[in-house]
């Protein structure tokens, strides 16, 4: 028999399209676009048309178009969060622009109130879309597949042959072909009604709801988020309280008494550098090497952190951010008493960690008259000098360390109550101690060293070196929620994709002459070539059960006998 | 300075290596070209068979209103060993037109072109991988430090991406001069406007981390490519076939060419597959940046430019992929979703890099050239 169909021209009008549609709906879990019409009952109509709104695919299609255009303007107007001094910089450029920016909310996009309404929107309506398909799936798993359309003809993949076998037999043939192949089938009228596939749409809710999971957990993780710095010395140790920090940040709901509870001993500070070829002096490890104790009473444990690598107790995190060197010093007055012994942290300037700093006597000394005076000595430090060199280190780790310092005495001013760093000295009230030229006396020490200051003002010796490490503590709860809903999103994603939700059907009847007409058709949500494939397949296996039956003699009489002998519109499954 | 920065301070190049390399890219680049000039000849040689499917079947179509007619196997006794045969049957609403031979046209010479033409982009692609992998190898490291390691590791994913399509016997041949022309302009590019000494200092984060995000990155835009060029193509085609559809004329080098690429509904199926194929894994690139700046950095997400035009892009890949799922904005209107993706892409790739200053430092390096050359 031969047929012939003209596909792309009757739409949904004619009236045997009710028949697939029953068998070709509820392959997804999508709602339907029927947005038409304007409400007519008051409020709750209102209401509920608005609701209808926000949950269609075509206004969530809206809100992600608009958090994408909503994204863009972040990344290109500097953002208080990331870069505050280049948001203070652009107000001063753009006298007139920055306070109309600054009330859009254009310095920190990413929370203002246009952007948090389009997420927000965004997920309301994805809530709102996922509660009915979540339940709408249920009952489809609950339910069995769609019996089979009244024109198999009609569906994408279609195959049909003539056998000796009973329809029974055919049927339960096929049924147990399908069931063997994971199908969920049952026997409906004269067809089988199959349908496997269904872990599409579990990937595709996993994927919306993981996407929920992850957007609460990160709003949790900014409003409880905690960010703090401290700069610790070999030896010296850390307790997580907020007034051991140098600086810290913290989300709004962010409390101290969240501050996990424990605490660190710096016990050494080890950077290795390759120390020859045409990358020496890039660094190879660095390691901090930690005990630490978690709670109040904790048992010490030992650790080493390292770059990339943070130390994770509780929900806090403990980075190794940067490191240094801390000389060891001591400042007698003019009588020979100690006024001040300590390591002094400097900052590193360059890649071979050539720091400066200022090493600060502010109280217990007294100038050969006894006055109280405060003393400072600007420091410059080389952890590998060589000769020539004076300006630089040639290698970071401590091979020939060097420290350079220039000493000060007067009032450094930090009693007026204006905070000052610890690695800048203010000389407004300072006065340079002079050598025998009458210049600002200077002097390379060694490890043992000492320089005398001139007419009996004490002396500083230089003893020994020790390293500091910076570390950067962070809380952020709910990071494990977020990278849960990620690897969750990913493998939903992946089955929603990569998954095909498909139909069969197997239809045998006992034809006019006698003989069963076996048909079998398929339909996927998209058209794939998949589908027909594994009709192919199927239907071979099935042929092999129920071999073909020879035609009757007269063709064009068949034609009539077929159950389906007219020429009809194909009318396909869609995506 | 943090240790961060510190850690950048890369191997320093082993210069014959680095020499080697250019070589190697510079030929690559010479190979693409002779392999440009056979698939022009295969597309020359290939508009002399006239071939007019697409007109064909679409004036049958609206003229008979009847759809090529389809034969059911017929269970003969004389066939009675014979497999049942699958009809298989457009969609509703799909114009049931053939795809086109190819850019031969049928035409034996043409295809004999278009054969030296894979060819050669095989053996291109081999040169350049060899430069790839000799950048490499002289700087020790994964050979997307700065921009222009980037472009030809890039380009040889693209290609890579191309090639396995045809090995795995895929409908793609029509691609290649399309991909080979846009090879060649990104290799220019990277030559002469983007390169960097193989000795420049660059970012070498000990993470691995760092290397997952990236590769998949660039394989992420190397597919994402393959779908543009594909949905661009679809756009003329549909046009082509909808002016035949209802009764134009299209020109004659529009017949000439677009007759011979696959249908419209291939071409657009085709970039849905390879788009739809590799969103989950563009997903996992940007997660993998995260957990990795959530490492390096201290925080998982600070809206970097660069983390956020990732972002951009995947919401506008999962604009597109819901476009495809929403009534009214199948076909044309979700390939244009497609395209603004893969500009956002594009976006985030260069304009990022030369436009907006962040924390991913590999684009820093490659920048003063720009400048100079008036960016
Ligand atoms: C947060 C933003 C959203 C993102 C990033 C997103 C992403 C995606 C992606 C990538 C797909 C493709 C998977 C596929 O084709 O099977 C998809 C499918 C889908 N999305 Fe969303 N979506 C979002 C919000 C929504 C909302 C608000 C709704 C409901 C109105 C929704 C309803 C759907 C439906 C019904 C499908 C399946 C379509 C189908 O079965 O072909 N999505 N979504």
């Amino acid at each position: 028999m031969s047929k012939t169909t003209a596909p792309g021209e009757t739409p949904a009008a004619a009236p045997d399209d009710q028949d697939l549609g029953a068998a070709g709906s509820q392959l997804s879990t999508a709602p339907a676009e029927t947005l038409t019409g304007v409400p007519s009952l008051g409020v709750i109509g209102w209401a509920r048309w608005f609701w209808r709104q926000l949950t269609s695919m075509r206004v969530a299609l809206l809100l992600l178009l608009l958090l994408a255009l909503g994204a863009i303007p972040g990344s290109l107007i500097p953002q208080t969060g990331t870069d505050a001094t280049k948001v203070a910089a652009f107000e001063k450029d753009h006298p007139t622009l920055a306070p109309i920016y600054d009330k859009l909310g254009l310095f920190h996009v990413y929370s203002s109130v246009w952007f948090s309404a389009i997420y927000i929107l965004l997920f309301v309506s994805l809530i709102g879309c996922i509660v009915p398909r979540t339940w709408q799936f249920v009952g489809q798993l609950r339910g069995r597949p769609p019996g089979a359309p009244k024109r198999l003809t009609r569906l994408p993949a279609y195959t049909t042959w003539r056998t000796e076998a009973e329809p029974e037999q055919v049927r339960e043939a096929a049924l147990a072909l399908l069931r063997k192949r994971r199908f969920r089938a049952h026997v409906a009228g004269d067809a089988v009604a199959a349908e496997k596939g269904y872990l599409r749409e579990v990937g595709n809710l996993a994927f919306h709801i993981a996407l929920i999971v992850m957007l609460v957990a990160f709003a949790w993780g900014q409003l409880f988020k905690m960010e703090g710095n401290k700069l610790v010395l070999e030896g010296d140790g850390f307790s997580n309280t907020l007034t051991q920090y140098d600086d810290i940040k913290s989300g709004t709901l962010f409390s101290t008494d969240d501050l996990t509870p424990f605490s660190f001993t710096l016990n050494d500070f080890k950077g290795t550098y390759e120390v020859s070829g045409p990358n020496k002096g890039t660094p190879r490890t660095y390691e901090a090497a930690l005990t630490y104790s978690e709670g109040a009473y904790g048992k010490d444990k030992k650790t080493v952190v390292k770059v990339n690598h943070p130390l994770e107790i509780g929900d806090s995190k403990v980075y190794l951010t940067a490191h240094g060197y801390a000389p060891v010093v001591t400042v007698r007055d003019g009588k020979g008493n100690i006024v001040y012994s300590d390591a002094v942290p400097l900052l590193p300037l360059d890649s071979n960690v050539t720091s400066s700093g200022v090493i600060k006597v502010l109280d217990g000394y007294r100038n050969a008259k006894g006055v109280s005076e405060q003393l400072a000595f600007q420091a410059f430090f080389l952890p590998s000098y060589a000769k020539g060199n004076e300006v630089s280190s040639v290698f970071p780790a401590l091979l020939n360390p060097v420290l350079n310092l220039e000493p000060y005495y007067g009032d450094l001013g930090v009693n007026s109550g204006i905070p000052q760093s610890v690695y800048q000295l203010d000389k407004t009230h300072m006065k340079g101690f002079k050598d025998a030229k009458g210049l600002q006396m200077r002097e390379n020490l060694k490890p043992g060293e000492t320089m005398t200051l001139p007419n009996g003002a004490g002396s500083i010796t230089y003893e020994g070196t020790k390293e500091w490490a910076n570390f950067q503590i962070t809380q952020q709860p709910g990071s494990g929620w977020a990278l849960g809903g990620a690897i969750a999103a990913i493998f939903g994603l992946a089955g929603s994709l990569f998954i095909q939700r498909r139909r069969v059907w197997v239809r045998a009847v006992q034809g006019a002459d006698g003989v069963t007409v076996v048909e079998m058709a398929g339909l996927g949500r998209s058209e794939s070539a998949k589908v027909p494939e594994e009709l192919g397949d199927l239907a071979g296996i099935l042929y092999d059960q129920a071999p073909g039956a020879p035609d009757p003699d007269d063709d064009s009489a068949d034609s009539s006998k077929s159950p389906d002998p007219q020429a009809v519109p194909a009318e396909g499954a869609e995506k | 300075m943090t240790l961060a920065a510190a850690t950048e301070l890369a191997a320093a190049a082993n210069e014959n290596l680095a020499n080697i390399s250019n070589t190697l890219i510079y030929s690559a680049m010479a190979v693409y070209t002779l392999a440009f000039f056979a698939y022009i000849a295969e597309w020359l040689f290939g508009s002399r068979s006239k071939v007019g499917r697409t007109a064909a079947a679409l004036t049958a179509q609206t003229a008979a209103k009847k759809a090529p007619a389809v034969t059911v196997k017929k269970a003969g006794g004389t066939a009675v060993l014979e497999r049942p045969k699958v009809v298989v049957r457009a969609a509703a609403g799909a114009r049931d037109v053939p795809d086109g031979p190819g850019a031969h046209g049928g035409d034996e010479q043409g295809d004999l072109y278009g054969r030296i033409a894979i060819s050669l982009t095989v053996l291109a692609f081999l040169i350049e991988f060899g430069g790839v992998l000799t950048r490499a190898l002289s700087v020790e490291r994964a050979p997307w430090g700065n921009m222009y390691e980037f472009n030809i590791t890039f380009s040889t994913v693209a290609v890579g991406v191309y090639l396995t399509l045809l090995a795995l016997k895929k409908n793609v041949r029509w691609l290649g001069l399309f991909l080979i022309t846009t090879v060649l302009l990104d290799l220019g590019l990277a030559v002469t406007v983007l390169y960097t000494a193989s000795d420049q200092l660059v970012p070498a984060l000990h993470s691995y981390w760092l290397y997952i995000h990236v590769s998949t990155a660039i394989f992420c835009g190397a597919v994402f490519y393959v779908g543009a060029v594909s949905t661009v193509l679809y756009l003329f085609k549909d046009s082509y076939e909808n002016k035949l559809a209802s009764g134009g004329k299209p020109g004659r080098f529009a017949n000439s060419v677009l007759d011979r690429l696959p249908a419209a509904a291939s071409l657009d199926k085709f970039s849905y597959r390879v788009n739809a194929a590799v969103f989950p894994l563009w997903t996992f690139t940007i997660i993998a940046g995260a957990i990795w700046a959530g490492d390096a950095w201290g925080r998982y997400w600070g809206w970097d430019p660069k983390e956020t035009w990732s972002f951009i892009t995947w919401v506008a890949y999962a604009c597109y992929l819901h476009a495809r799922a929403t009534a009214g904005w199948k076909g044309r209107k979700a390939a244009y979703l497609a395209l603004i993706a893969f500009g956002c892409w594009l976006f985030n790739y260069y304009g990022v890099n030369i436009f907006v200053s962040g924390k991913h430092s590999y684009a820093d390096v490659g920048l003063g050239v720009l400048q100079s050359a008036g960016f």
